[in-house]
């Protein structure tokens, strides 16, 4: 679980993020939705306590980035937008090097990469360098390493960019199998179709602010639209930046 | 204290590198191979091309020779080769045709037969370095003819000859096969400086700068690790390379010295497993300098390629003290051991000749240059703690 409150990060004149605020639940897939630029991605980082926050207060499970960073980041599991795996390294080595890293004993870890590899189907792709691997290939190695010390809490940083309608298709169903664990899962898109497919909550972020907040239903009934779509470019007051 | 993440990185960084042609090739094969075989093929051209000059027949056009015929018949018995003079003479030695125009002026005969010195002269270009030895031998010959008849004509009248050698000089040559060493290794300091630079930029680069570049510093500094643990393990990576890369060249030096055609010239150039152990040793905190002061650079750096401009200034640090020597050679003294690369430069020197060194001087050097690296050091380490050197594209 996930609360955040009046978050603020000032980059000089640039205000990254002015004042955010919501709420990310257990057993929920919640959806930062904004356009590039808008903040999503400097918020995820004082989530994950790479950035310190101006002002403002951050609370997963009841810790505080700035407090406890070396508690909250074994209890998260990133996925960033540059997936950053190492090319020279196998895929299997890659997720390897992460659970060494998170204090795994090397029998847990084996059996972790077994589980992931029959989860996230790269049976074929798992003792192969990671270099030329697919866009898709490439996000499953870094989800699996981003899980190979079961967090309790998910945070994706623009999953499906640059990922074909297969691939896309088997990531969706693999947040929504998170959810079902009972996970918390936060994940930051500019792609409408995303939120609308698949989160619960959506926090429409513009400019560094929070402009809407809410279920879907919610948020079609504040806008007095028809379509989610036309909800978003409503209320973030342009549609610049965002794809279907 | 639990250094799990330290060696995990270590070991990773290690493993994915020396996957990497590119940084096995410049830290573990480039310096061992390149140096050794370089310097011994610039030392046989160089002694062959010698040679050949000391040995070729002199081919010298001469003007005037119907001036001197003596003079000419002693130099054809001494094999020099004597050629019909030239129209031009300087424009012959100008245009590198000939390197040496001999001339014997009219009034040579004149003052040969007053007793007074004779007029020879010498047409050359010696700015020319190539024409030195030809000029050396063309006026060593002459200078021994003028001797020769000067010493006759002394004898004619009833003068012994030494009488104008007042004083004998005599050489005392102290030093050694084993000292004279140092003069044919005067490069020794000057490439194991610029090894231990080289071995391991590489690897600062590619694990700071390079993984940055790569997107993948931002997802590694996530996981549950203190970031100087992180920085440690990379800088000891890069450290282990640099030594590696020493320890390759020197040993590479050990086996191909030996080959060199030197011992004509009374020089010893075996250098002992012990002396090899002793440079290492000498070395090893400049190693452990350059690997952090590169890192430190290329932790600013948002690419490899930019990492790439600083360290190829970072590499001329290394030439300072060598120049230095080899322009102005200093007698080493207790003071200097404390400045880094100065004192392994001296110090190197003095194992090459085989002399004794005081052990304060290795402790002083060694520990001056660790110093300085080990502050260097925790600078690299605690670098990443400031986030706006952590992301690529902020």
């Amino acid at each position: 679980m996930i609360v955040v409150r009046d978050l603020r990060k000032h980059f000089g004149e640039v205000k990254a993020v002015d004042g955010v605020s919501f709420e990310a639940r257990d057993g929920e897939i919640t959806g930062l939705l904004g356009p590039n630029g808008a903040g999503k991605t400097t918020t995820l980082r004082m989530l994950y306590s790479l950035l310190p926050p101006d002002s403002g207060e951050i609370r997963i499970d009841g810790l505080d980035p700035t407090q406890d960073a070396m508690e909250i980041k074994r209890t998260l599991g990133v996925v960033p937008d540059g997936r950053g795996l190492y090319n020279r390294l196998t895929a299997r080595e890659n997720i390897r090097y992460y659970g060494d890293l998170h204090g795994l004993s090397r029998g847990d870890i084996t059996q972790r990469i077994d589980e992931l590899v029959e989860t996230l189907d790269m049976g074929d792709i798992i003792d192969r360098r990671t270099e030329g691997f697919s866009q898709g290939q490439q996000v499953k190695v870094a989800i699996a390493r981003a899980m190979v010390h079961r967090p309790q809490t998910v945070l994706l940083d623009e999953p499906s960019n640059g990922l074909d309608v297969m691939s896309t298709r088997a990531l969706r169903e693999y947040i929504r199998s998170l959810k079902t664990g009972g996970h918390s899962v936060v994940l930051s898109t500019h792609i409408m179709q995303e939120v609308a497919a698949l989160c619960d909550r959506i926090v429409i972020i513009a400019k560094g602010k929070v402009a809407a907040d809410g279920t879907a239903s919610e948020l079609l009934e504040r806008s007095g639209r028809d379509t989610l779509e036309d909800a978003f470019v409503e209320l973030i007051g342009s549609e610049e930046g965002l794809l279907m | 204290m639990n250094l799990r993440g330290l060696t995990t990185v270590l070991l990773k960084e290690a493993k994915e590198n020396f996957r990497d042609r590119r940084a096995v090739f410049n830290s573990l094969l480039l310096g061992p191979i390149l140096f050794p075989l370089m310097f011994i093929g610039i030392v046989w051209f160089t002694s062959s091309a010698e040679q050949e000059r000391y040995e070729a027949t002199l081919e010298i056009p001469v003007i005037g020779a119907e001036n001197a015929p003596s003079l000419i018949r002693f130099l054809e018995q001494q094999g020099v080769s004597i050629e019909p003079p030239p129209e031009d003479p300087n424009a012959l030695v100008l245009s590198q045709e000939k390197l040496v125009v001999v001339r014997i002026p009219d009034n040579f005969a004149e003052n040969w037969e007053r007793g007074e010195p004779a007029p020879v002269e010498v047409i050359a270009d010696p700015s020319r370095q190539e024409s030195q030895v030809t000029i050396r031998r063309v006026k060593a010959l002459l200078a021994g003819y003028g001797q020769q008849i000067g010493m006759l004509r002394l004898q004619l009248r009833g003068i012994a000859p030494q009488l104008t050698s007042a004083i004998l000089i005599r050489d005392v040559d102290l030093s050694t096969p084993k000292s004279r060493a140092i003069l044919a290794m005067i490069f020794l300091p000057y490439v194991l400086m610029i090894t231990a630079f080289t071995g391991g930029m590489h690897l600062a680069m590619d694990t700071t700068a390079g993984e940055k570049e790569r997107r993948s510093l931002e997802p590694l500094l996530i996981n549950p690790v203190a970031r100087w643990q992180i920085m440690t393990g990379k800088l000891l990576t890069t450290m282990f390379f640099a030594m590696a890369s020493l320890a390759l060249t020197l040993v590479s030096f050990k086996l191909v010295l030996p080959l060199m055609p030197v011992g004509a010239f009374g020089i010893d150039l075996t250098i002992t497993t012990a002396g090899l152990l002793k440079i290492l040793l000498v070395i090893a905190p400049v190693a452990i300098l350059a690997a952090s002061l590169l890192t430190v650079l290329a932790s600013f750096a948002k690419t490899y390629r930019e990492a790439q401009s600083y360290s190829s200034l970072v590499v001329m640090i290394p030439l300072i003290p060598s120049m230095i020597f080899m322009i102005n050679p200093v007698r080493p003294e207790t003071w200097m051991m404390s400045i880094p690369l100065f004192s392994q430069n001296m110090l190197i020197g003095e194992i090459v000749r085989g002399e004794s060194v005081p052990l304060s001087w290795y402790g002083l050097s060694f520990s001056s240059t660790l110093v300085i690296g080990l502050v260097l050091a925790v600078m690299a380490a605690t670098l990443y703690n400031r986030p706006r050197l952590i992301f690529s594209n902020s």
